[in-house]
């Protein structure tokens, strides 16, 4: 684990980032990269931490994204009440995915979130109630501060570092409590868990609550962030597949993972869109799929687990060279040994 | 006699559902791996028919069996490059390698072929008939007729021949099936072989009455992981049959309620199928 000293530099990096430059777009960038963490975050905790491959969390992000521009729409009330709106919408519907499939081997856990997620972006994308295939639109200009619509990224960018700390903070503490354990139990060898005792359907339901509590407040601070939100954006399948490839990349099952992944793939992600234009999007995913299958069959641990093997084994090294030196050094010892 | 014709026209396509499905099946049950790029296979097998039809001027027979030979070699490939390898590694990796496939497989068609509809001439296999006051699109009856001879015979094969029984002895026990002389790699190769190539001829059938994208293989998919988890994991006789019922929901919602909702009812189906049966119509227990 890391040092107390890394620990504060990291934070003070994250805190100064967007001090630090005078530019739009590296706030905006910076913005965007925090709040692909706080997706793919509370997509670990599901698919890292307890190893059940949600492939269909992008639901709880449109309907979280979703909701406060419905309020809005239908009230004209600030989008903050439909932050919990959205929270109650998503932990229904992981309550209907998990009591079948959590009694279920894993597999039908992954299909039974990418349908439910198919199904209910098809009845948004043709439903009028919620904008059908155009979506909905947030206020434009602030009428106070509640609707949270400001012109800079940085307010954004303090608010989502503000969610992303929330989560990661559980997340360690949830490491390391008893559920913590039983999570990494279940994840290991689900029938050699449920015989020492451990509740495996009931963990695992709890954890894919909270990750949809979570992965809900981050659709709702992407609709308030770019205040629109459509079908593709909220509901797509490439919501979910960013949120695990992200984790993934980093190390799913790792506090810092989907942060790491976050810092590389969002500029990368951005960097090829301006590259190859509006056409580019289909290259994007190509890169992505390829960059997915490199790390399933290479390093299914991500960049965090490839980093600590190259340190462990250079740290051992060291200590072999280190033993020699000794032993040449003192050639009547025992240092040797 | 409406209805009746959205009935058999629901059987038809249900057919050719099944037929994809149980190569999806056959994977599954074998080796508990779960390839989710299956659509990706059958809308490859569309392109595949299409060019060769245009470039080649290929009739529906030899580009059917062009599609079967190429999505075999496809689906062998797949199994050695990567499935091997995540088999028996975590599941995060073997979800993974099939989902990073899917993106690959169908952006680079959506790149090599572009975005447009393409399709075969509809006249492919002469007009439409009139059986009985019923009428019938000549191709989705050859595709249903040729989808559901093959699922058969597919059943049969792994059921009544040589190959058949080695294949099952390695999904039953690897271990045991080596020690009887078996190679367990080339026998799920050869699955994934067979699962491709029943991807690529319900593509060659399905490129024959529907118009060809790249990103057809997205509800395709999704078909046919219903259609498997209904029938049962592992069970091609229970992917046959509820492809049939898949395919009849399909065209009766489409009937009654407007097409856009043909697969919200399916989708439905498969969450009730989760909650009420699990093992599906033919699983084991």
């Amino acid at each position: 684990m890391m040092r107390r000293s890394g620990w504060i530099a990291l934070a003070l990096v994250l805190v100064l980032f967007p001090l630090s430059f005078d530019n739009p777009y590296y706030e905006q960038l910076g913005s965007l990269v925090l709040l692909a963490a706080i997706s793919a975050s509370a997509w670990n905790l599901i698919g890292g931490y307890a190893g059940q491959v949600s492939v269909g969390n992008a639901v709880f992000f449109g309907a979280g994204a979703y909701m406060p521009l419905l309020f809005y729409k239908l009230w004209e009330v600030s989008p903050l009440y439909g932050f919990p709106a959205g929270i109650a919408v998503s932990v229904a519907i992981a309550i209907v995915i998990g009591i079948p499939t959590f009694r279920l081997s894993g597999h039908y856990f992954s299909m039974a979130t990418i349908a439910v997620a198919e199904l209910i972006r098809i009845v948004v994308s043709n439903w009028d109630f919620v904008g059908a295939s155009i979506g909905l639109t947030g206020p434009a200009v602030a009428r106070d501060w509640t609707d949270l619509v400001f012109r800079s990224s940085i307010p954004y960018y303090y608010m989502f570092l503000t969610v992303l700390t929330v989560l990661l903070v559980m997340t360690y503490c949830i490491e390391r409590s008893r559920f913590g354990y039983y999570l990494r139990a279940l994840r290991s060898g689900e029938r050699a868990a449920r015989s020492l005792g451990v509740p495996v359907s009931r963990c695992k339901l709890y954890i894919f609550i909270l990750s949809a509590v979570f992965t809900s407040l981050a659709g709702s601070l992407y609709a308030i962030k770019f205040g629109f939100a459509d079908p593709a954006s909220g509901f797509g399948i490439l919501v979910s597949v960013n949120m695990v490839i992200v984790a993934a990349l980093g190390g799913a099952g790792r506090l810092l993972g989907p942060l790491l992944g976050a810092v590389i793939l969002i500029p990368l992600q951005s960097e090829t869109n301006t590259l190859f234009g509006g056409g580019g999007t289909g290259f994007t995913y190509i890169l992505y799929g390829g960059i997915i299958m490199l790390i399933a069959r290479f390093e299914p641990g991500g960049l965090l687990e490839l980093w600590e093997r190259i340190r462990d084994r250079r740290a051992s090294r060291r200590a072999v060279a280190l033993k020699e030196a000794l032993a040449a050094s003192l050639p009547n010892s025992q240092a040797g040994r | 006699m409406v209805l009746m014709q959205v009935i058999v026209a629901g059987l038809l396509i249900g057919a050719v559902y099944a037929l994809f499905s149980s190569g999806l099946t056959l994977v599954w049950g074998m080796m508990n791996v779960i390839n989710f790029a299956h659509g990706e296979f059958v809308m490859l097998g569309m392109y595949v028919s299409f060019w060769a039809f245009t470039l080649l001027h290929f009739g529906v027979a030899s580009f059917s069996l062009a599609a079967a030979v190429m999505l075999f070699i496809l689906g062998v490939l797949v199994y050695i490059c990567l499935i091997k390898r995540v088999m028996r590694g975590p599941m995060l990796a073997q979800i993974l390698s099939t989902f990073g496939l899917v993106l690959v497989l169908r952006y680079s068609a959506f790149w090599a072929f572009g975005s447009t509809f393409v399709s075969l001439p509809e006249d492919i296999l002469g007009p439409s008939l009139n059986v009985g006051g019923i009428l019938l699109s000549a191709p989705k009856l050859v595709a249903g007729c040729v989808a559901l001879a093959i699922t058969i015979g597919m059943h049969l094969l792994l059921t009544r021949t040589m190959l058949g029984s080695q294949i099952l002895a390695v999904a039953e026990n690897r271990n045991a099936a080596m020690l009887m002389g078996i190679r367990p790699d080339r026998m799920q190769a050869i699955a994934w072989g067979l699962s491709g190539a029943s991807a690529g001829i319900a593509g060659a059938l399905i490129a024959t009455f529907f118009p060809i994208s790249a990103t057809v293989g997205e509800s395709l998919g999704l078909i046919a992981f219903v259609v498997v988890t209904f029938g049962g994991f592992g069970s091609v006789p229970g992917a046959m049959l509820a492809g049939l019922i898949i395919g009849l929901i399909e065209s009766l919602s489409a009937f009654y309620f407007g097409p856009i909702y043909q697969d919200v009812f399916v989708y439905a189906l498969f969450v009730l199928v989760l909650w009420i049966r699990p093992r599906g119509l033919m699983g084991k227990a």
